[in-house]
């Protein structure tokens, strides 16, 4: 990849079998290739940084590790210099996905409802429509001068927070706000201390929460039913327990589907075969979306040891960091046919872009609609572009990764007089 | 053809109902329902596979 590779204060790393950092921005741009370097020749591959962390990158070592939450905890999901204290097991800071068994399920289960396939096709149309109403916006801004956009910030970006802050029945102007809050959480956590209190997720969501419980929650929307379903002890969920869930839910949606479309543009940006392949051919469609999650695969998630345990034959000690890279899972030839190949039509496709085992993606029929959509609409509207200039695009470090820029060439336009 | 479906390992990834309606459904958790019992019917045969070959908790099996 020609990507741009911006500063950074990470130490540079000497070998990634031994020193590896999916924080520092050279992983960023290169983690394929590292993956399948490692995968040759380690390939589990270790570091002294954060405190010791494991990166496997063999899919049957991701699996095992997934499938294993007695010997991998939950309790920490991200990968940092802290652990979160042990105390907090199996419930987490942010259930269900930082949950162990036997609570994960519990807390799981009411969320799988609104989440079902059925359920979550009802949104298409709105989905569909924030994506028309993207590109009208894209379009006057071409219409304004010039042919080159950031389909990361100005498209791929918007459609989550749109249709998430429409499915809590949240104001669409919010979500501009939900993307501030997002960053602020991720990107640069406890930096912000001077901080006006109002100005937080926890005010805001506090507000919104308390406003639903006054005019009475009979709404369809998200809210509405955090409020009035019923908890597995008999009782409505408290206001925190409602707060976490939808705090969850913005954090886990956002950038990961943010990343999924503007990898996929990406790539269509400089395939135009497979550009025309998804125009001539509908049917191909389903099948490119999933080769699409199994190629650019935005996701990583961590794991705690629980206990001395090993790993695809090394040493892992009780509390040493876990990464479970789905990503390379996605990319080795043991589990994939010519797993380095995008193959658009590809039809044997056991990919886990959505994780393994009994965290699996929560909103995975949302984001596939979201991804289908989003490109549905962008080819139906402008069916040929290009990068604009490769070294332009920015690739974001650490366990979500997608373009968080990406400048394409609309290409052919017809100019309106 | 047959094919068999394990509720237990069923994670909910929904790739089996997107491929084949005709063989698949979903509960209202969006776990998979098998529509079939014993044969597949022999135009879904193709399909029957794709489920099998898809499934990213190897819950489906097909047998020839
Ligand atoms: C392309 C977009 C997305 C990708 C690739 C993705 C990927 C993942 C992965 C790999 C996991 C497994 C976590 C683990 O094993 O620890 C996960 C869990 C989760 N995701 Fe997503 N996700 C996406 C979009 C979304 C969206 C749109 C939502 C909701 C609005 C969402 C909500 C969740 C939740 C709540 C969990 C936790 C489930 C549990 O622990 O039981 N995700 N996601
Ligand atoms: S593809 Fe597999 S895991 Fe997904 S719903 Fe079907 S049987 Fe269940």
């Amino acid at each position: 990849m020609t990507d741009t590779v911006p500063e950074t204060k990470r130490p540079p790393v000497e070998d990634w079998a031994t020193d590896f950092d999916h924080t520092h921005p050279d992983y960023a741009a290169n983690a394929p290739e590292i993956w399948d370097d490692l995968r040759e020749r380690c390939p589990v591959a270790h570091t002294e940084r954060f405190g010791g962390a494991w990166l496997p990158t063999k899919a049957e070592d991701v699996r095992a590790i997934a499938e294993d939450t007695d010997r991998f905890s939950s309790r920490g999901i991200i990968i940092n210099d802290f652990r979160p204290e042990l105390d907090i097991a199996p419930r987490g800071y942010a259930p269900p996905i930082t949950s162990d068994p036997p609570f994960h399920q519990e807390a799981r289960r009411l969320l799988l409802p609104p989440f079902s396939p059925k359920k979550i096709a009802e949104w298409e149309p709105m989905a569909r429509a924030c994506c028309r109403e993207l590109l009208d916006e894209v379009e006057a801004e071409l219409a304004a001068g010039g042919d080159v956009v950031d389909a990361a910030t100005a498209y791929a970006q918007d459609i989550p927070v749109r249709v998430i802050a429409a499915m809590l029945g949240l104001p669409p102007e919010d979500g501009d706000k939900f993307r501030v809050f997002i960053h602020r959480i991720l990107e640069t956590p406890g930096q912000h201390e001077d901080l006006d209190p109002g100005e937080t997720l926890v005010a805001y969501l506090s507000e919104k929460i308390r406003e639903r419980r006054e005019r009475g929650a009979d709404g369809e929307d998200l809210i509405s039913y955090l409020l009035s379903v019923e908890g597995p002890d008999g009782n409505r969920l408290s206001d925190e327990h409602v707060f976490g869930t939808i705090a969850l839910l913005l954090i886990a949606g956002i950038d990961t589907t943010w990343s999924a479309i503007g990898a996929s543009l990406w790539h269509l940006a400089q395939h135009p075969d497979d550009r025309r392949r998804w125009v001539e051919d509908p049917d191909v469609r389903l099948f490119a979306i999933e080769e699409f999650l199994r190629f650019y695969a935005p996701v990583t998630m961590a794991r705690l040891a629980a206990e001395d345990t090993e790993v695809g034959g090394c040493p892992v000690k009780k509390e040493d960091w876990l990464l479970l890279s789905f990503p390379s899972y996605n990319r080795d030839p043991e589990a994939f046919e010519q797993a380095d190949e995008f193959v658009i039509d590809r039809a044997r496709n056991r990919h886990s872009a959505f994780g393994l085992g009994i965290h699996r993606c929560l909103g995975s029929n949302l984001a596939r609609l979201e991804l289908t959509v989003a490109i549905e609409e962008w080819m139906e509207r402008f069916p040929d572009f290009e990068l604009a200039d490769p070294g332009t695009v920015r690739w974001s470090t650490g366990q979500v990764r997608g373009p968080r820029c990406l400048p394409v060439r609309v290409l052919g336009r017809e100019v309106s007089a | 053809m047959k094919i068999s479906y394990d509720r237990d390992a069923c994670q909910g990834h929904n790739r089996c109902y997107q491929l084949a309606p005709e063989l698949f459904d979903v509960d209202e958790e969006g776990y998979a329902v098998l529509l079939v019992t014993g044969e597949v019917p022999a135009e879904l045969e193709e399909k029957a596979k794709l489920c099998a070959d898809n499934c990213p908790e190897f819950a489906i099996e097909v047998e020839a």
